[in-house]
């Protein structure tokens, strides 16, 4: 069981920076998501715990030791990759054994450590089949089991459910919880699937572009994003965001806008105040919009979804930007083309500066 | 076939519209059994150079080989052959000569086979390390491949030579009996230069089959554990046996055949102790005009051929992991 740390690490392969300066800690015991794009660098810092590439700069602890120049084999961290990478000669009884052999542990020993292993995640039937034998769900769960095997001071898994199908992963997601939990291990887990991220972190770090964007809880994460990207990545549907300009009116600062003004509670018009900035973006989650006849910003719905459980309608403003409101199941909805007038809860409206992108409040 | 059935009943109706024909069924038969005829004519069409060469080359060679291994080629020229039945071919097959080749033969493809596989297989994984320059490496490792048999083997008869030879000159052998014509050494020459010869072709065949090796396999590997033998024995040789078991089919069919190097290096020589039994062959034919006995051996050497390559196929295909 072990904490893992980088500190100003950077990976460059020739002139592309994959990590740029990431700074991570790791508790014990954690399980930390890395979330992000493809070719966000995500699974290069996974890599580099792993010990697969090595930093161009920075350095890396597991535990106490720096790991920088100690090699996979050596560094007491298990993998399971997207893939599996489960051997294909080998039954799954031997891809579990695999690493407890190359420690040099007796047979009797490797042979009860396996079936415990196999007994907890419900391998016991296929020990003796091969990959090639075994359904997804199955491989994965071998994959899993190689890597729990040797009770690692870490694990890194690199999207290990994006092969399975829709309800396979929803089960297994809360499988790898439960596991977690029990096993009492740090996780690093590697995805581009913001429901896990949500669901299964204990904090989560949002990556874009080799750099990470914010680590938090998921709650936070959701509820104060820390820049655009992270608002625009988190969340299903996304945040909608506005695009406008501060400007004053009788004292007041409202956010200008092609469709209408959107007022400010004070402690808000007061932070953009002392931004300076010139230009802002208003950022409010579906489920904070609400359809209102006196509503400052005037709209024209678009599409109507209805999922059964809640419905989501799609709303053009005048300048084309697109806004989608969140409505519980039994709300009574506008139909395609009405035009509407959308309001927001102000407590919930989140203020970037157009320029950086970072949140202003 | 649901396609042509469709394009069929519609082609009627279509070429009624514009040939003005009134029945549409009759003639919608007619269409599909020319069209038949004529795929048939190409694909016997296509077909027809491979047959020509093929039969020019191979079957016809093989058919009158197995004719003439009947005849016993007469002492003169211009008398006639006369048919032996199977007494010729048993006593080709008997005779002190046929086994020595055939021993001689045997030992070649043990010498040549396993060495050049293991040794194209090292210097395989040597260049498949991301190194600066490896590039270099693999350009001469694999430069065997554009050097002819005759190049390589003057090559080295004259490194041989132990007058102006250099690895005579290295080895101590300066002004001594040539290892070409050394009873105990000759065999072992010949097949070293034959392994230096056929080296870039096997460096490159498993330079492939490395490639195909996935990445993620050798990486979870080393997070397993693994040490660098580890991973040679459980990982790549594993996912390499496909391209083993062609390497070592292919290289028992050359080294079978193998001939330039032997002509030129020792002719079969010294007391018969490099007289592969292609040598063999071609001796009988155009030193001691005797084609009946070449007959008798090449029939002989296309059956061991035939029953080596099978039955290494059926031994080791069933250890090999063709599954992903």
């Amino acid at each position: 069981m072990a904490r893992i740390a980088l500190e100003e690490v950077t990976k460059r392969f020739g002139d592309v920076f994959a990590v740029r300066d990431v700074t991570l800690e790791i508790e014990d015991k954690e399980f930390l998501v890395l979330v992000g794009p493809s070719g966000c660098g995500k699974s290069t810092v996974l890599r580099l715990i792993a010990g697969l590439e090595s930093p161009t700069n920075g350095t890396i602890r597991i535990g106490d030791r720096e790991v920088n120049d100690v090699e996979p084999q050596d560094r007491d961290v298990a993998m399971v990759f997207q893939s599996y990478a489960l051997y294909p000669q080998m039954t799954a009884r031997r891809n579990i054994e695999f690493p407890l052999k190359n420690r040099g542990i007796p047979k009797a020993e490797r042979e009860s450590q396996v079936r415990a292993v196999a007994d907890i995640l419900e391998l016991t039937e296929v020990l003796d089949r091969r990959p090639a034998q075994m359904s997804g769900g199955q491989r994965q769960r071998v994959a899993l089991a190689r890597a729990i095997v040797r009770r690692p001071d870490a694990f890194l898994m690199d999207e290990p459910l994006s092969n399975l199908d829709a309800k396979l992963r929803t089960q297994t997601r809360t499988e790898l919880i439960e596991l977690q939990r029990r096993l009492a291990t740090t996780v690093v887990y590697v995805t581009h699937d913001q429901v896990e991220g949500m669901t299964m972190g204990h904090r989560v770090a949002v990556m874009d572009k080799g750099v990470i964007q914010q680590v938090a809880r998921p709650v936070e994460i959701y509820h104060h994003p820390a820049n655009l990207f992270v608002a625009g990545f988190i969340g299903n549907p996304p945040m909608n965001t506005v695009a406008g300009s501060p400007n004053d009116r009788w004292g007041d600062l409202v956010i200008e806008t092609a469709s209408g003004a959107i007022p400010l509670p004070l402690e808000q018009q007061e932070a953009v105040r002392q931004s300076g900035a010139t230009a802002v973006v208003v950022g409010v989650r579906p489920e904070h919009v609400a359809l209102n006849p006196e509503g400052p910003i005037r709209a024209s719905v678009a599409v109507v979804e209805g999922l059964g459980y809640e419905s989501h309608v799609v709303c053009r403003l005048q300048d084309n930007q697109q806004v989608i409101i969140r409505l519980p199941a039994d709300a009574a909805v506008p139909r395609d083309g009405d035009n509407v007038r959308l309001t927001a809860d102000p407590a919930r409206l989140h203020l970037f500066d157009a320029a950086t992108g970072q949140r202003i409040c | 076939m649901s396609a042509t059935d469709a394009t069929g009943t519609r082609n009627p109706d279509t070429l009624a519209g514009l040939s003005g024909r009134s029945s549409a069924g009759a003639p919608a038969r007619r269409p599909r059994r020319q069209r038949r005829m004529k795929e048939l004519l190409l694909a016997f069409g296509l077909l027809l150079p491979s047959v020509v060469i093929f039969g020019v080359f191979v079957f016809y060679p093989l058919v009158r080989q197995i004719y003439l291994s009947f005849f016993v080629t007469p002492p003169f020229p211009n008398q006639p052959k006369h048919y032996a039945g199977f007494s010729q071919i048993q006593q080709v097959l008997s005779s002190h000569d046929f086994l020595n080749s055939l021993w001689v033969t045997l030992l070649f493809v043990l010498f040549t086979v396993p060495t050049g596989l293991i040794l194209g297989l090292l210097l395989a994984v040597l260049a498949h390390q991301r190194l600066a320059g490896i590039r270099f490496f693999r350009t001469v490792f694999s430069s065997t491949v554009a050097t002819s048999v005759a190049v390589a083997s003057v090559i080295f008869f004259t490194l041989l030579n132990p007058q102006i030879g250099l690895l005579s000159y290295w080895f101590g052998q300066q002004g001594q009996l040539s290892v070409l014509d050394d009873p105990r050494w000759a065999l072992i020459a010949v097949s070293a230069v034959t392994v230096w010869q056929n080296l870039g072709l096997a460096f490159i065949i498993m330079s492939a089959g490395l490639q195909a090796v996935p990445d993620d396999l050798l990486e979870a590997s080393k997070i397993d554990g693994a040490r660098a033998w580890a991973r040679m024995r459980h990982v790549i040789l594993p996912m390499l046996s496909p391209t083993l078991f062609f390497a070592i089919v292919v290289g028992t069919i050359l080294s079978l055949e193998a001939f330039g190097q032997i002509d030129i290096l020792t002719a079969g020589g010294p007391l018969q102790h490099t007289n592969v039994l292609v040598y063999a062959i071609y001796d009988q034919v155009f030193n001691q005009n005797n084609d009946g006995r070449a007959a008798v051996m090449t029939v002989a050497l296309f059956l061991i051929t035939l029953i080596f390559t099978l039955g290494q196929i059926k031994l080791l295909e069933r250890r090999v992991t063709y599954e992903r």
